[in-house]
Formats: structure tokens, C-alpha cells, sequence
């Protein structure tokens, strides 16, 4: 029924006895995982859980970092950051096309900063955009890069709450377009229930829960049917809703 | 927060007086001296009846001046040509602004000024270009290497610590007591401060920005470009800025003390023959200087990190 079953077919993303530790502690822990291609998974965890961790070793940022286990990833990679992370002296189209080579470069990143809603704002400063608008400039970077998977590092956290809804409305209808594989990492279980058709939970270094989500898009957080699942992933995580 | 309620009327407090809305750059009138003085001032005009909320005190200094970085120095000339006028500076001591113009312009009409001011420029410019390129080139080395780091940064340290003009013993029995030695003085005066700033502002790029350009795939080549030197313009034209002023100030030690030519060995045969409108000519000339170079750094700044200045408004 999910229109992406049928491409589950080659992992995008493939860790085996992932092993990550900081001065002794251990925070990834002999970690396997395969992320189909083209399937859009959250990974949830508390603060310190090490998701951000497995997502810098899946993006090879982890450099002088201790650690052991095997890692195969597309050549592609995209990474959103929490913060927009526009280089400021640059206009928004230069900011975009960073690393992005080709005669047609200019034409691909007007496309991506249309398909964000930016047009229109080539040339603009990152000070001028809002914070939205930023981190629609940062996802327009990603995807001008055609990636054939997409890293983001809780790409929401830093905004305000309607910009956040309207937020994940774009990436999902991005996601839709383009079809990478998503590994979106956040500590909101309501974010990861609304966009993800998959949900990990990472606990003491390990998947604690994998959890398939068959509904249908666009989500409601109102869904009565992703309530079971909040539960699921609430108890996975360890937390109880006040039960008055 | 609510608003605060309107003062009952015919009880006026110092710090309630009603201010005019809307006079934004006027001061608050001065408040009721006291009681009596405030109660009578009630009688005569009662506070207004309509509920409006009280002005906040004004705590910024309000709106600029119109041309205000040239009016205090227009009242210092305007003082010395008043006290010129009325014969109340010594003109031995002060000459009067225009003596000093007059002699500028006979100085420079038979030919000794424009040839003072000429030998000083060069002298100042050609310390200033080889400071410049050494600072930058150095700073790059040691910025963007650990080997160079490793080499220069100490030493450049080493060479700031020094005061470069207790050097000048040294460079005039290495060099000769030529221009050549001048303008190795004001290259190391320069170097320092450009050297300084923009190796830190190199090796302070921020971790994230890094971490961006890994993701993004830029070469390094490209990474130094796009990002490093961009992010270091800044602390570069802090360098830059403090170097233009060392230069002058370079400049006008060795003019003083060792020179054969120029604008400062003009104004030290002054001294010797007492004419301190000579001597004021050369300052006005120094100041000319140092004010046009600022006045061309800061444009070329402003030009270059034009981005900065959205951040600012």
C-alpha cells in the first residue's frame, strides 16, 4: 500500500558492528543496520543517546573519533544541520551551489531554491532570511546535490512550531519528489510519527525498537491509529504519559 | 505586564511628569522643583484628562548630529583663529591658521614641500606594500599548515614582542642609514598587526563551517577560497586598519631621528630655525595622511564585507 515497498530492494545504507566510543564510553554499541533505498526512517533517541553520533559516522564527519565496524553508504550524501549553516559571506544561489560544479549548476540551484519556495531570493544575504527560510536555503543545498541519501540532524529543532509543521510538509513532499533515502534524526516523537515509514530507537548504543508505520500521507498528529505507536515509542524510550 | 496607571491628578511626581509624545529626540522637561513648585504648576495646567500611557525615559542619546564627527574639530580651529585674531596665542608659539596655510602654499609652490611629501610617501608606501604582502603571506603559511604554524607562528611572536623601533640601531648598521633601512622599519611595523589578525582569524574558522565543507565534497583548494579566506577577511582588515597607522607612525620616528629628506627632516630643521608655522604644515600634511588612508581602507572594507553590514542595521 506505501508506494515505496516495492523499491525496497538494495540497502542505500549498511552498518555492521558500528562501535563508536568517547574516552571510554561506549555510545554506539556493535550497531547493524540496513536502510533500504529510498526509505524515509527516523531515528529517535534521548539527548546523548548517540544518534548524532551514528549520523556523522554514516557522513564520514566522525574523524579521530574511536571506533570499529563496517559502513557502506551511497556516493551521494546530503546532510541538513540543525542550524542552516549558510556561510554568511556568500549570497543565497552561491550558497546553494556550494561544491556543486556543472554549466548548469546556476539553473539546478534556482530549481531547488523554487522548489523550497525561495525564488525569487537568489540574492539575498543569509541575514536577511528568517529562520525558515534558512533552513529552507540549507534543504535546497542538500537537494541540488541530487542525493541519493539525506542526512538531517534534527533540521527542526531551532524552529519555531508553525514553521516546524509547514517544515515537515516540505521535506516529506521533497522526499516524494526525489525519493532518497531519508535518515532523519530527532527527539521528537510527534516529528518522526508525521513524516518516518520506519522508526528506530536508539538506546544504550543499541536499536532498542524498529518500528514500521503503515499510514497513509499526509499525516495528522491527530491520528488516532499513530497513537498506539506514541506508546510503543514513548516505552521504548522509556518515558510514561501522565496516565490522568 | 499592565500598563502603569495614570498618575491621579493634582499629585505630580518628579518622575511622572507628563512628556510630550512624540518628541522623541527632545529631552524630558525638567521635573517639578518641589511640592509648592509642582503643585503650582498643576494649577496652571492641569494634567490631561485622556488615559495615555507614559513614555518610557529615553535612555539612548537620541538621534546624531548632522556632520558630527566635524564639529568638535571646527570649534578647535574656530577657538584658534578667534584667539589668533585677537592677538591672545603667541604666534611664535601658534601661529595663526592662516600664517600656516600661507606657508604651506610657499612651500609648496618653490618645490620643497611636494618633494618632502613625495620622498615620504614612497617611503611609507614601499614599507607598507612589502609589510602587507610578508603579513598576508606568512599568516597563510601558518594559518593553513601545522608545519608553518609550527616555523612562523613562534617566531613572528618572538619579533612581536620586540618594540620594532628599538630595531633601528641594528637596521642602520645592517643597512646604512639609506632609505633602505626606513623602509624595513615600516614593512616589520606593518607585518605585525596584519600578520596577527588575520592568522587568527584564520585559524578561528568556525569547526562548523569545516564540518560543512567535508559534506559539501569541496576540495581544498576550494575549501580555502570559498571559506577560509572569506571567513579571515575580517580580522584581515583589523590587521589592515592597525597597519596604516603604524606605517605613519613608523614613518614620521624615522623621519624624525634619521632622515636626510622628507616631511619629518623638514619639520626638525624648523625646530632649529624656530618656525613653527613649518612645523604645523608638516603635522597637517601627517594628519592629511593618516585621514585619507583610513578614510580608502574603510571604503575598500565596506565595499568587500558588504554582507557585514546588513548584519548591522
Amino acid at each position: 500500500m506505501a508506494p515505496h515497498t516495492e523499491q525496497l530492494t538494495r540497502p542505500a545504507v549498511r552498518l555492521r558492528g558500528l562501535t563508536r566510543s568517547f574516552a571510554g564510553r561506549t555510545v554506539l554499541d556493535g550497531i547493524d543496520l540496513d536502510l533500504p533505498a529510498g526509505q524515509f526512517t527516523a531515528l529517535l533517541g534521548h539527548s546523548g543517546s548517540g544518534k548524532s553520533t551514528l549520523l556523522r559516522a554514516v557522513a564520514g564527519l566522525d574523524h579521530r573519533v574511536e571506533g570499529s565496524g563496517e559502513i557502506s553508504a551511497p556516493e551521494r550524501v546530503s546532510v541538513v544541520f540543525q542550524d542552516s549553516r549558510l556561510l554568511p559571506w556568500r549570497r543565497v544561489l552561491p550558497n546553494v551551489l556550494l561544491g556543486t560544479d556543472g554549466k548548469d549548476a546556476a539553473e539546478r540551484g534556482r530549481a531547488a531554491l523554487a522548489e523550497v519556495g525561495l525564488a525569487g531570493r537568489e540574492r539575498a544575504w543569509p541575514s536577511e532570511l528568517s529562520g525558515g527560510e534558512a533552513q529552507r536555503a540549507a534543504l535546497a543545498r542538500s537537494l541540488v546535490r541530487e542525493p541519493e541519501l539525506l542526512l538531517a540532524d534534527e533540521p527542526f529543532g531551532a524552529l519555531d512550531a508553525l514553521t516546524r509543521i509547514r517544515m515537515h510538509g516540505l521535506l516529506r513532499a521533497l522526499w516524494q519528489r526525489h525519493r532518497p533515502s531519508v535518515l532523519l534524526v530527532t527527539h521528537d516523537v510527534g516529528e518522526a510519527l508525521v513524516l518516518a515509514d520506519r522508526i528506530l530507537v536508539l538506546d544504550s548504543g543499541r536499536i532498542g525498537l524498529d518500528l514500521a508505520l503503515d499510514r497513509p500521507h499526509p499525516r495528522s498528529p491527530r491520528d488516532p491509529h499513530l497513537g498506539a505507536y506514541r506508546e510503543r515509542l514513548l516505552a521504548a524510550l522509556g518515558v510514561t504519559e501522565d496516565p490522568a | 505586564m499592565p500598563p502603569p496607571a495614570p498618575p491621579p491628578p493634582g499629585a505630580p511626581r518628579g518622575p511622572t511628569a507628563p512628556t510630550t509624545p512624540g518628541g522623541g529626540g527632545a529631552p524630558p522637561g525638567p521635573p517639578p522643583a518641589g511640592g509648592a513648585g509642582g503643585g503650582g504648576g498643576a494649577g496652571a495646567a492641569p494634567p490631561p484628562r485622556r488615559p495615555r500611557t507614559r513614555a518610557r525615559r529615553g535612555l539612548s542619546p537620541g538621534r546624531r548630529l548632522p556632520a558630527a564627527r566635524f564639529i568638535g574639530p571646527a570649534v578647535v580651529l574656530a577657538l584658534w583663529a578667534g584667539g589668533s585674531a585677537a592677538g591672545q596665542l603667541d604666534p611664535g608659539a601658534i601661529p595663526a591658521p592662516w600664517t600656516v596655510l600661507r606657508t604651506a602654499a610657499r612651500l609648496w609652490t618653490d618645490g620643497t614641500l611636494p618633494t618632502d611629501v613625495g620622498t615620504s610617501l614612497r617611503r611609507a608606501g614601499y614599507g607598507f606594500a612589502i609589510g602587507l604582502t610578508a603579513g598576508v603571506l606568512l599568516a597563510l603559511a601558518s594559518g593553513l599548515s601545522r608545519v608553518g604554524e609550527a616555523l612562523i607562528d613562534g617566531t613572528v611572536q618572538l619579533n612581536r614582542a620586540i618594540p620594532t623601533l628599538g630595531l633601528i640601531p641594528l637596521f642602520i648598521l645592517w643597512l646604512g642609514i639609506g632609505e633602505t633601512f626606513k623602509v624595513a622599519i615600516i614593512a616589520i611595523v606593518v607585518y605585525i598587526p596584519v600578520y596577527l589578525n588575520t592568522h587568527a582569524a584564520l585559524s578561528g574558522i568556525d569547526s562548523r563551517f569545516v564540518e560543512l565543507a567535508e559534506v559539501q565534497g569541496l576540495s581544498r583548494l576550494r575549501f580555502v577560497r570559498q571559506v577560509v579566506v572569506p571567513g579571515a577577511l575580517p580580522g584581515f582588515f583589523v590587521g589592515l586598519r592597525l597597519a596604516v597607522t603604524g606605517s605613519w607612525l613608523g614613518l614620521v620616528v624615522l623621519e624624525q631621528i634619521n632622515a636626510t629628506s622628507g616631511l619629518g627632516y623638514m619639520m626638525f630643521q624648523a625646530q632649529n630655525y624656530g618656525q613653527s608655522d613649518v612645523i604645523l604644515v608638516g603635522l597637517l600634511v601627517y594628519g592629511v595622511f593618516g585621514l585619507v588612508s583610513d578614510s580608502v581602507v574603510r571604503l575598500i572594507e565596506r565595499r568587500v564585507l558588504s554582507w557585514r553590514r546588513t548584519l548591522s542595521n
